[in-house]
């Protein structure tokens, strides 16, 4: 051992096991340096303007009102109440950005592919179009140049003679809750579980005896029965309906959906669509041909072809990208500070402006998109498995 | 004539039963008619399909047109034209700009003699915006004058630069030099008068902010995606992920709200430009997406590679410049358009942050009082701006990807 030592005596700064120790100290003791002198920086130029760092504030009054809310907000109310509608306002305009942005992609994916040469000609001109133009600007067009510029609220369009489309917002017919409405809820989510639960069962059936089940009339006819109950024991409908009328400067009832909600909705939504539709086509493409031609040759239908055959592998490979997509919409979200959609950026902009907290209130965001980002992240994820275990 | 040396070519092969004469193919699958059945109207759903979406071609197009040459009204556009360009730039220094301007076509002009291809088209396209512009009523002399030279200047350079001894050498460096060259010209820095960056606005402040995110961004995306994937350094691998997946996980504007507001607190007081502070928080950002293109690449090279670098005795250092790397970074070439494509977009965000880049200037011009109601014209100008520069650059990497052979199964 010791002859060892002396016949290869390599030293320190040669040796392959401590450089890279070395080398990460130096790095890791300059970060630390770097953030101290930015942190103290920070600290002292906060000081000179008369504020501490810290978290406090947020319990203050916030004195301003916000435009739309999910939860009852008042300008009494906290700061940290404010950054809670911000979330919710976010959540919002994601997940119904989402949800159409998927259904639009998925439609326009699937055309493009299809056997018609206009259609997919059409189809490709709105990809080509709206993938290459910045979505702030199609926010800023759809805001300011279309939203903006419908007609005054007297003279709004009118549509089936209850929805009215004006520069204040979209006024649509909504439900208010009545005597019968629980009632309605609780037989329709029976109804719900128990179609379920018979489709499973009799495709099952239908599987292991090989004889037709009928499982969609089953769960149809489940599902009509607890409404038909429903309607026989609360003898009326599930809900109120409650219509619009012009009111003296606004809509009066109804439900109004604000012309800034519509714009980030609408430019988010056709964005994020081109986006989609072209990793669905890719999806679709990737299933290799034989796959077509072995379906058919088992004579398959081609819309059975399509849900059983072609779906469950395209989806392999769409989800993850697709995540990635709901993720880039829901960050994207973020511009809807620039029509004022109080969403949480714009919110957080307004706090930060009133109290001078750029660093909390930065902080505060980052953090709730990172939660936000985690959490779809890790749902997909989870989805993505459940998809790859169908496969095998 | 396709048709008839197919006719020929089956004769050859079957010999014709008796009495049975050769048919021509039904007028129905072949030539105009054919197409239009196999492509159109080949089912009924395909045939509704086909006037539904003839319906709303007819529309669109119809709105458009009647919009765009009887109901817009384009001084919103004419009276401002300069501004869209350079924005407050001052108009006794304006030459810089199209000095500038002409630096940039002359280099075009250079690769496109060289490369030809892709390049040569984008070229010939940009010339052709120049002609367009050029001719354009509202369009002073001055700048006609330039927009002529500029014209000349990329033919001049197409068919000269194959003349010139070392071309592939100047023109390279003509490119790299040609920033910093740029920057100079337009700032000034006391050889010319100052021009400070608050005047700088329009497409060019939209430019050099996305020129400046990609060009600054590269080295420290590849850095932080050779730190990603260092299994040696745990310290440094886990300072990275962490980076990467914070920047990543939070939208642009809000490391644009942290550089204007957070930059001059961290720095102590020491004030640091508007327009540089917007840079580096664009910078910064687009790095974390680069380095995830970055290691997209250094996985999809084969362990065989490290391995054979080893064995030739090469150290880390070499075996990563000069072995992966280029490999690496030829496979994601087209990814990495795309993020220049994402962050030359992504710039509109700075008009948020007060700056007035493209959309900013659009936002003030539409301000005015004189142009009240005027946004659509305003907007759509930009977008199409945006566009064209877009569109291009995705149209080249799609050629580039086909060229190179990359993302090819």
């Amino acid at each position: 051992m010791k002859k060892h030592n002396t016949s290869v005596n390599t030293p320190f700064w040669r040796d392959n096991r401590i450089i890279p120790i070395i080398l990460q100290a130096i790095f890791a003791i300059l970060l630390i340096l770097a953030f101290v002198v930015l942190i103290n920086n920070t600290i002292k130029g906060m000081e000179k303007i008369g504020i501490n760092l810290g978290f406090g504030f947020l319990e203050d009054t916030a004195s301003f009102s916000i435009g739309e809310s999910l939860i009852d907000y008042q300008p009494t109310d906290s700061y940290a109440k404010a950054v809670l509608v911000g979330i919710l306002n976010t959540i919002k305009v994601s997940v119904i950005g989402i949800i159409l942005a998927t259904i639009i992609g998925v439609v326009v994916g699937v055309t493009r592919l299809s056997n018609n040469w206009l259609a997919r000609q059409v189809a490709g001109l709105y990809i080509e179009v709206l993938r290459n133009t910045p979505l702030l600007v199609q926010i800023f067009i759809w805001y300011y140049a279309v939203f903006l510029n419908l007609p005054k609220v007297q003279e709004s369009f009118v549509l089936f003679d209850s929805v009215y489309i004006s520069n204040r917002g979209v006024a649509l017919p909504w439900f208010d809750p009545t005597s019968a409405t629980n009632v309605w809820i609780i037989l329709f989510i029976i109804g719900i579980i128990s179609s379920i639960i018979l489709w499973k069962v009799k495709i099952k059936a239908e599987a292991e005896t090989g004889e037709r089940k009928y499982p969609l009339i089953w769960a149809a006819g489940s599902l009509i029965g607890a409404l038909t109950l429903a309607a026989i024991i609360t003898q009326q409908g599930p809900a109120a309906m409650n219509y619009p009328a012009i009111g003296k400067f606004n809509f009066t009832g109804g439900q109004v959906i604000s012309p800034e909600f519509s714009a980030i909705l609408v430019s988010l939504t056709l964005y994020t669509a081109t986006y989609i539709a072209e990793i669905v086509r890719g999806g679709i493409l990737s299933v290799s041909k034989g796959q077509t031609e072995a379906s058919k040759a088992l004579g398959l239908k081609n819309s059975t072809m399509m849900r059983l055959v072609i779906f469950p592998q395209a989806f392999r490979v769409i989800i993850p990208p697709v995540t990635s997509q709901y993720l880039n919409l829901t960050k994207n979200s973020s511009l809807a500070v620039a029509v004022a959609y109080p969403d949480l950026v714009s919110v957080g902009n307004t706090i930060l402006n009133q109290t001078g907290r750029a660093v909390e209130m930065i902080t505060v965001m980052i953090l709730v998109y990172l939660t936000i980002s985690l959490l779809t992240s890790l749902f997909m994820n989870l989805f993505n498995k459940k998809m790859q275990l169908v496969e095998r | 004539m396709g048709n008839l040396n197919d006719e020929k070519a089956i004769n050859h092969v079957h010999t014709p039963v008796e009495g049975t004469p050769d048919k021509e193919p039904p007028k129905t699958s072949v030539g105009v008619l054919g197409w239009l059945k196999e492509n159109l109207f080949s089912s009924w759903f395909n045939t509704i399909l086909t006037f539904i979406f003839a319906w709303i071609l007819y529309v669109l197009i119809k709105g458009t047109l009647s919009w765009v040459f009887l109901s817009a009204d384009w001084n919103v556009i004419t009276k401002n034209f300069a501004l869209y360009f350079v924005g407050q730039y001052p108009k006794e220094e304006i030459w810089r700009v199209w000095t500038s301007l002409s630096i940039v076509s002359l280099l075009f002009g250079f690769s496109s003699g060289l490369w030809k291809g892709t390049v040569r088209q984008l070229s010939v396209t940009l010339s052709v915006i120049y002609a367009i512009i050029a001719v354009m009523p509202f369009i002073t002399g001055e700048s006609r004058v330039w927009l002529g030279i500029n014209i000349l200047f990329i033919y001049a350079g197409m068919f000269a630069i194959s003349k010139i001894p070392k071309h592939k050498v100047i023109t390279i460096t003509g490119w790299l030099i040609s920033f910093p060259v740029i920057i100079f010209m337009l700032h000034g820095f006391g050889v010319f008068s100052e021009v400070s960056t608050n005047l700088w606005g329009g497409l060019l402040l939209t430019v050099l902010i996305a020129t400046v995110a990609i060009v600054a961004s590269f080295p420290i995306g590849v850095l932080l995606a050779l730190g990603r994937m260092s299994s040696k350094l745990p310290i440094i691998r886990w300072v990275c992920i962490a980076y990467i997946e914070l920047i990543r996980g939070v939208p642009l504007i809000t490391i644009l709200f942290m550089a204007q507001l957070m930059i001059p607190l961290f720095m102590g007081g020491i004030n640091i430009d508007n327009v540089l502070r917007v840079m580096i928080g664009a910078t910064l950002f687009t790095a974390a997406y680069l380095a995830e293109n970055v290691r997209g690449g250094l996985q999809s090279i084969p362990r065989g590679q490290h391995e054979a670098a080893q064995a030739l005795g090469l150290n880390s250092t070499y075996r990563t410049t000069f072995i992966i790397l280029p490999q690496a970074l030829r496979a994601v070439i087209p990814a990495i358009v795309g993020q220049c494509i994402s962050m030359f977009k992504d710039t509109a965000l700075v008009a948020i942050v007060g700056l007035i880049d493209l959309l900013g200037i659009a936002q003030t011009i539409v301000a005015n009082p004189k142009f009240l109601g005027k946004q659509m014209e305003a907007y759509l100008f930009i977008a199409l701006i945006y566009w064209v520069i877009s569109y291009s650059m995705s149209y080249a990497s799609r050629r580039l990807e086909k060229n190179l052979g990359v993302g090819e199964r």
